[in-house]
């Protein structure tokens, strides 16, 4: 028998109105703006923007607001947003080669086209704390130099010259749409890009770090990584052209992957690829490591049966949405299953214990 | 598709008239809404034949930059369709959820179509094309102040 109960509802009106209360914390502390977040907590913005699949700083901001900082139950806000919105239309592929870029390293070349450029990074920093943040100080100014306007290329491009990397076939079909249809196995290459695209960055960081530590090894390099922004274009149908409608921050991972041929390729490098909407550098390294990983069939690879070559396993569990969704309903009330559980193991019990008497009493 | 109709050279070939204008679309979806509401104060008489409207566009990149299109994630956006007095038709599709700046967008691509379009060239679009070409160098030099200079140590045994 199923029987609804009610009476929490005034218990949870006055969760939610303390939840508020804690949620703004100590008066006599300043409250946060959303610029304020948006400004000086822009990574945490940026992953919220990455795995909530929603480009829009200023609600990424008032979600972490409204989530007291955790980017998790920030992204499930996000998520929900977006599902109010229209879908108006898809852009034209972004064109990361003619990307702006803050910030362009390769590891496999010193001296190539445009130049190693930091950025604003956090490599070569010590890690130290720096105490000077407790202490209002001066606005810290950044050095410039001249810019020469330089192009700057994909490294992959220069292997592709000389074709010592895969060909990346090219094509304009209309990828599979997550978002739209529920995701079917086998995916092709664009719907786990999707997919990881939108991971968990911790998920993501664990597939890939065990694919270096033997579970699925590829061997990569990060032949590139960039940050920068692209132009967004759409094409509009009652103008008849393509036009921008703005720009966005993207992080590009490119990794290139021994592979000692195959029955039907000569030895050449591989390639793993990683595209993060927002500053996310470790996501989109991750991510390229995973997708290679994931590539084990088309390539002729042996499946050693690690994690990260398992798609079904990956695109199963990568959303964290999804993961938490389930994983937290189970502090929800079960009572009525709870009960069939234990009429059940009571009367396991009780039949267990009359079997046992006949054999005590021999 | 999108590449070769958008490169610099064939759309000039194409239709000057329409680079112009895909040139003044993009300057007004990247300008602030704050600043395009200075520079365009007062809102001309219009008719809405789509009032601004707020949704989403999927973004799309290549698998490996150059290969075959997937979906990244969307963004916000908003869009407007004007008509003005006069009879020019203008359309705004601008990134974000700020529904005065595709008013204001819609607004200025009807205007700029109209004849005597060359004071709001200097009054508007002027000033906003300098704003983000002095923006985008701040940050191009800011990046080349970061970028290695390598150099290699003179090793003992060389001397």
């Amino acid at each position: 028998m199923y029987v609804a109960v009610k009476g929490g509802e005034r218990a949870i009106d006055a969760a939610h109105a303390w939840l508020a209360e804690e949620r703004r914390g100590d008066l006599a502390i300043a409250e946060l703006s959303i610029a304020q977040i948006r400004e000086q907590l822009a990574l945490a913005v940026n992953r919220v923007m990455a795995e909530g699949s929603l480009y829009d700083p200023d609600l990424a901001a008032l979600a972490i607001k409204q989530a007291r900082g955790d980017l998790i139950e920030a992204v499930f806000l996000i998520r929900a947003y977006r599902t109010t919105l229209p879908r108006f239309t898809a852009s034209t592929p972004v064109d990361t080669a003619s990307m702006t870029v803050d910030r362009r390293v390769s590891a496999t070349f010193k001296d190539l086209p445009g130049g190693q450029i930091l950025g604003p990074t956090f490599d070569y920093t010590h890690r130290l704390l720096d105490f000077a943040l407790m202490a209002e100080g001066e606005a810290p100014a950044a050095p410039r130099s001249p810019a020469i306007g330089e192009a700057v290329p994909h490294v992959t491009e220069l292997l592709d010259q000389d074709g010592l990397i895969e060909a990346e076939p090219f094509s304009d079909l209309t990828p599979r749409d997550l978002t739209r249809e529920p995701l079917e196995l086998p995916a092709d290459r664009a719907l786990r890009l999707q997919a990881l695209a939108r991971a968990d960055e911790g998920f993501t960081l664990a597939l890939a770090y065990s694919t270096q530590r033997g579970y699925g090894r590829t061997h990569a390099f990060v032949g590139e990584l960039r940050i920068g922004r692209v132009a967004v274009e759409v094409e509009l149908p009652e103008l008849g052209f393509a036009v921008e409608i703005g720009e966005i921050e993207l992080t590009e991972c490119e990794s290139v992957n021994q592979f000692k041929g195959s029955k039907i390729e000569p030895p050449q490098f591989t390639r793993g690829y990683g595209l993060v909407l927002g500053q996310s550098e470790r996501k989109s390294i991750s991510m390229s490591l995973v997708d290679r990983a994931l590539r084990w069939k088309e390539l002729g690879e042996d499946n050693i049966g690690a994690p990260a070559q398992d798609e079904e396993f990956v695109l199963s569990h990568c959303d964290n949405i999804q993961a938490t969704g389930f994983l937290e309903h189970i502090k929800l009330p079960h009572y009525v299953d709870f009960q069939a559980e234990l009429e059940l193991v009571r009367r396991l019990r009780a039949e267990a214990i009359a079997a046992q008497k006949p054999e005590d009493a021999a | 598709m999108s590449q070769m109709q958008n490169s610099p050279d064939t759309v000039a070939l194409a239709d000057p008239a329409q680079a112009a204008r895909q040139e003044w679309m993009a300057v007004l979806a990247k300008a602030s809404p704050a600043r395009l509401a200075e520079l365009l104060p007062k809102l001309p008489a219009h008719e809405l034949l789509r009032a601004p409207e707020i949704g989403a566009v999927m973004v799309r990149g290549r698998v490996g930059g150059t290969g075959a299109p997937f979906n990244l994630g969307e963004m916000t956006v908003t869009r407007c369709s004007v008509k003005l007095a006069a009879g020019s038709v203008g359309h705004a599709f601008v990134q974000g959820r700020d529904k005065s700046h595709a008013l204001r967008a819609a607004l200025l691509d009807a205007m700029l179509q109209a004849t005597g379009a060359a004071a709001l060239e200097a009054e508007v679009l002027a000033p906003l094309r300098q704003e983000a070409k002095a923006r985008r160098d701040l940050r191009a030099e800011k990046a080349a102040a970061t970028r290695v200079e390598f150099f290699t140590l003179m090793r003992g045994e060389d001397k």
